[in-house]
């Protein structure tokens, strides 16, 4: 968090989806707002997301052919060859690939661990919790949001070397254990999903602060807790400023790695665009797999609420 | 979304809600759950931020650590310094290059996605899925693109007969700034229509119906409707993407593959963050570095604030 740039806020349509209270769907019919979609409206969204899209389709397809001479032809080409397979493998041949596949993971895991804890913990104190200074702190959280705190880091590599930690992991993993938007995001989530009653509910069977945090507050707050998660897994997995500077390049994060496919005097380009596909692959994946999650998260919640 | 609710409406929740059993442990336990976040903070946000103004006071190599103190100095150097106002140049033009663009279009497709759709949620799903790549690899792709022999955008632009010869894109101030804002937006459009459309959603539904009833039509209904209820979303998005925006680093410095933070040989697409990188990282003159960083700094404060009062202004207008 120290150093990415600007936290911008996590999952806009989701987070609105999963709040309770605020309208998931409109009615179709009656005084419905909501305009049908025509034609030309599905025409702009397919020239959109096709857009949105092209890049990642374009590399496949470089990726997947056996030299730059591909590229080289009168036309373009737009379709995928038989030596994706190939180029994967050389990207991992050529590389410390699987070491920096290894660093994003242990990086971007235990980031997302920790900002989930430490944050939903911050979040229940400023929801549930009255301590003197809440609403001033709470204040002061937000505003950092704004501070752009990229620009300190020559000092934060200075300190960072100072306590030893450079070219270390935990170079990476320790400015980043706790974002201010977790917090204010899991203060939202404990305030709309958390009933005082089933708080003061735990207080009454006996249950301390922690353990009414962790049976009743982190079980509430789980879908949110999953998105925030998964976008704290792909800032870290997609930092690439810090882990420069943090981090000797071979023994780098997957994106340093990714960019060393890239430098020399010749670029290969179907050998680099294999490296953007393995880079990609593991946060689509997650992103589709915890979507699932996510949207059966809020139906169970929709159904028992 | 969740913050600017936060920014524009901070309702603290009233005194009564707080369950009565736990003012008694409001001792140390609630300032325990709250510390992580304002000790990491703290020691790696703000401790360097301020310390960077400390460095720049000084002749301070990045390896050698702090030399003498020169007060001003470094300064007065970078006003003399022929890069510095090219890379200042370049960062405010790269920035409006890439936001005005970007949130114009965003509008368009949230006001798109705000309607009856089938596979409603693929959609969303789609539109979202630049901001899932990092910026390297958006980088990377976006140099073969715009590649000058290889690249794809040539290629298309020479097919239609825009252009005779192929476009060497990384060499000129204007085409290196308009492929370099293109990656940005590339990557965030998406994602502001989704903060928009969370907005235009959250709009209540009489207000469009008696517009509907005065006989506005689509547009009409868009400009005196939904514009005015979601600004202030769209004035937190234009604060964030200007913070954002004024501080690229990868996207330049990965455009040309040189590596070496010059932003091209005229350094005609060197923006401040490349400059900061270059004399802290490469040259090692951290005191200079840091006075680059400062002044970017103020840059993205007065920027800001002026786009702020802009975008409130225009509320009224």
């Amino acid at each position: 968090m120290a150093v990415t740039t600007p936290p911008r806020v996590p999952a806009p349509g989701r987070g609105a989806a999963v709040r309770r209270g605020v309208p998931r769907t409109v009615p179709k019919r009656g005084p419905g707002r909501l305009d049908k979609a025509g034609p030309v409206a599905y025409a702009l969204l397919a020239a959109i997301t096709a857009a949105s899209v092209f890049p990642l389709y374009w590399s496949v397809v470089v990726a997947s052919h056996d030299d730059n001479s591909v590229l080289a032809g009168s036309t373009p080409p737009l379709v995928p060859g038989g030596h994706l397979v190939e180029n994967l493998q050389r990207v991992f041949e050529l590389s410390a690939f699987w070491q920096a596949l290894g660093n994003s993971f242990v990086v971007a895991g235990t980031t997302a661990v920790s900002n989930v804890l430490l944050s939903s913990l911050a979040g229940f104190a400023f929801a549930k919790l009255r301590f003197r200074g809440r609403n001033p702190l709470l204040v002061c959280v937000v505003v950092t949001v704004m501070v752009p705190t990229q620009l300190g880091i020559i000092p934060l590599y200075m300190l960072v070397t100072d306590m030893g930690l450079y070219g270390k992991l935990s170079a990476l993993i320790v400015p980043a254990l706790v974002s201010a938007v977790g917090v204010f995001w899991m203060r939202q989530a404990v305030e709309e999903n958390i009933p005082d009653e089933l708080v003061e509910a735990a207080r009454m069977d006996g249950a301390g602060l922690l353990r009414t945090y962790w049976h009743v507050v982190v079980p509430g707050v789980r879908t949110t807790a999953a998105v925030l998660a998964m976008f704290t897994f792909m800032f870290a997995w997609n930092d690439y400023f810090w882990p420069l500077i943090a981090l000797p390049p071979e023994n780098g994060t997957v994106q340093i790695a990714l960019n060393q496919l890239a430098a020399g005097y010749y670029t290969d380009y179907t050998l680099m665009l294999a490296g953007v596909v393995v880079s990609v692959l593991p946060v689509l994946a997650a992103f589709t797999l915890l979507a699932r999650r996510i949207v059966s998260g809020v139906m169970a919640g929709a159904v028992k609420g | 979304m969740a913050l600017q609710a936060a920014s524009t409406t901070t309702d603290p929740p009233a005194r009564a809600t707080t369950p009565r059993r736990f003012r008694g442990e409001r001792h140390l336990l609630p300032y325990l759950f709250i510390a992580p976040f304002f000790l990491v903070f703290g020691v790696f946000g703000l401790y360097p931020l301020l310390q960077t103004f400390w460095v720049s006071l000084h002749d301070w190599d990045r390896l050698a650590g702090a030399g003498e103190w020169v007060g001003l100095e470094n300064f007065g150097r970078l006003l003399e310094d022929s890069d510095f106002y090219t890379a200042t140049f370049n960062t405010l033009s790269i920035f409006v290059l890439s936001t005005a663009p970007q949130l114009l279009a965003a509008l368009g497709v949230a006001w798109l996605l705000d309607r009856h759709l089938r596979a409603q949620s693929v959609w969303r799903a789609l539109v979202l899925v630049p901001q899932y790549v990092s910026v390297v690899a958006v980088a990377l792709v976006f140099s073969q693109l715009f590649g000058r022999d290889f690249g794809i955008v040539n290629w298309v632009l020479e097919g239609t007969g825009l252009i005779g010869d192929p476009v060497d894109w990384t060499a000129d101030t204007w085409s290196s700034h308009l492929a370099i804002s293109f990656m940005v937006m590339w990557r965030w459009t998406g994602y502001n229509a989704l903060i928009y459309l969370a907005a235009m959603q959250a709009v209540p539904r009489d207000q469009y119906e008696s517009a509907q009833i005065d006989g506005a039509g689509r547009l009409l209904t868009f400009r005196k409707v939904t514009l005015p209820a979601i600004r202030p979303t769209i004035v937190f998005t234009v604060v964030i993407s200007t913070i954002g925006g004024l501080q690229l680093f990868a996207e330049p410095f990965l455009f040309d593959q040189q590596g070496n933070a010059e932003g091209g040989a005229e350094h005609q697409f060197q923006t401040l963050t490349l400059m900061l990188y270059k004399y802290g990282f490469i040259n090692n003159d951290a005191g200079y570095a840091s006075a680059v960083s400062w002044v970017l700094f103020l840059v993205i404060a007065v920027v800001a604030a002026v786009n702020f009062l802009l975008a409130r202004r225009s509320e009224r207008g």
